[in-house]
């Protein structure tokens, strides 16, 4: 993040303005990823009308950083039009999407309407194993020839990868791609389970190993042995820090006008369709009760060697069932980096809990739709 | 002496923030805070006010300085501004900025 974001990012904080905002604007989607945790059928989207109206009311809560995506963003009809909206209102765009619908003409469109970039998701630099995820046939040659129309109109361009059992040994030749593309690349190690807690995909995550390998791949963390380092306990100030952005400076809005912390964090605030956007963000009385928790709130993480280095994700924990407890997919992946087991697996094996967790050697949670990597805990650029 | 005209460049995000605008520039995406000054400029910049105008109009009155050293100043401080890509600068009124210039879909 660069200094002026920093700065302006903690002054969000202190007013209370949402500076970052990720709009689904529809859950419909041209591909089948197997990790995918959304139901794909339209139960009643906003209108355009309702979108720009939302991004009007956006603009005037002081939204900067506006993240389409979805589902699938080009499957909607007006996205051009609500785009020249997000712009003709200074937004920062950014767009999520799986491209495959991007040719010529619509990359010449982004560049026309100045789009910060387009995250693009990509499993693997091999089509049999690509399109297995996606279940479409073509779609990474689809992918990375838009690809190829966005970089030669000069646009941004960052491919996105999520880690998962099949395609655990691609990542290396995902980022040996986005080189030859001259794109960036993000790594997701963590795979999330669906909006309503159903884990029924378990398995698709990679396991401990893996991860291991992940975390000490210098290509990926930079100096290994610092990354993966046993952390100092949690001092004064860490103790009285809040987790991350979700309900401090960024929220996502669902494409029926649901307004959550996150995208990964499906706590109920409020819906666009009843009440103004900055009514819901202001006085909301869960975005309110997200705000007030401090890491020495939590349940379990105050005591634990890695509170002041965990990826600790308030939405997972949610997920979980305690929005204020320890994330079991933070704890594996804290666990992995270091060697050195949460203070929630201890508990949890003092208790003798017969617990998935305890039983778990995978992360046994879903993936993040393809579209939602940004505000993904723990990504590795 | 010809007149200079300013528009807010098409290509860069722009928000206010308490007052403070945050721009981010549409060439590489670096992000510049305005000072009181430049946040001027930038709000007064629609294209068909002339310089000379805003700097009567909006700079001395706010900031007690000869009219001369203001526009010399502020013009000074636009061409840094249209460096950035953050305003367009010119000689003639600017038309306002149409999203669908580049031709609809
Ligand atoms: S993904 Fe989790 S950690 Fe990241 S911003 Fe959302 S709630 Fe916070
Ligand atoms: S590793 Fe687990 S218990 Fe420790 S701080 Fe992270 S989420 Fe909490």
């Amino acid at each position: 993040m660069s200094a002026i974001l920093q700065e302006m990012s903690e002054k969000a904080l202190k007013l209370n303005i949402p500076l970052s905002v990720q709009v689904d604007l529809t859950y419909r989607c041209n591909e089948r990823c197997v990790h995918c945790y959304l139901d794909h059928d339209d139960h009643g989207e906003m209108t355009t009308a309702e979108i720009k109206h939302l991004l009007d009311e956006m603009a005037d809560a002081g939204v900067f950083i506006l993240t389409f995506s979805g589902g699938e963003i080009f499957l909607r009809k007006d996205f051009f039009e609500l785009l020249e909206h997000a712009r003709r209102l200074m937004f920062c765009v950014k767009l999520k999407t799986n491209a495959v619908m991007i040719r010529e003409r619509e990359a010449a469109r982004l560049r026309d309407l100045h789009v910060e970039s387009i995250q693009i998701s990509i499993y693997s630099h091999r089509p049999e194993v690509h399109d297995a995820i996606t279940l479409v046939p073509g779609s990474l040659k689809r992918s990375i020839d838009a690809i190829h129309f966005l970089k030669s109109q000069g646009l941004k361009v960052i491919i996105a990868n999520v880690l998962m059992t099949q395609n655990m040994q691609d990542y290396p030749g995902v980022r040996a791609l986005a080189a030859e593309l001259d794109v960036e690349c993000t790594l997701d190690p963590t795979v999330t389970p669906m909006m309503d807690g159903d884990r029924s995909t378990v398995g698709l995550g990679v396991g401990n190993g893996v991860l291991q390998q992940v975390f000490r791949d210098t290509a990926l963390v930079g100096d290994a042995d610092a990354y993966c380092a046993i952390p100092a306990p949690p001092g004064e100030s860490e103790l009285e820090s809040t987790p991350c952005s979700a309900g401090h400076t960024a929220c996502y809005v669902s494409p029926y006008g649901e307004v959550f912390p996150c995208v990964q964090f499906p706590l109920p605030t409020g819906n666009v369709r009843q009440q103004r956007f900055v009514d819901i963000w202001r006085h909301s009385e869960q975005m309110n009760e997200v705000r007030s928790i401090r890491l020495k709130d939590l349940t379990t993480c105050p005591s634990c060697t890695h509170a002041a280095t965990c990826s600790r994700c308030p939405g997972l924990a949610y997920l979980e069932g305690n929005m204020r407890g320890p994330s079991s997919q933070d704890c594996e992946k804290s666990f992995a980096r270091t060697g050195v087991p949460s203070a929630n697996m201890l508990a949890r094996k003092l208790a003798g809990a017969n617990s998935s967790l305890a039983q778990a050697k995978l992360v046994q949670i879903r993936a993040l739709p393809p579209s939602a990597g940004t505000s993904t805990a723990g990504a590795i650029a | 002496m010809s007149r200079l005209y300013l528009a807010r460049n098409p290509r860069v995000a722009a928000r206010s923030l308490d007052g403070e605008m945050m721009i981010m520039s549409g060439r590489d995406s670096t992000l510049f805070t305005l000072n009181r000054t430049a946040t001027i400029l930038w709000q007064a910049a629609d294209g068909a006010t002339p310089l000379d105008e805003i700097v009567e109009h909006r700079i001395c009155n706010e900031f007690e300085v000869e009219p001369a050293e203001a526009l010399h100043d502020a013009e000074t401080l636009a061409r840094e501004l249209a460096n950035h890509e953050i305003l367009q600068i010119s000689e003639e009124p600017i038309p306002p900025f149409t999203p669908a210039a580049g031709g609809s879909l």
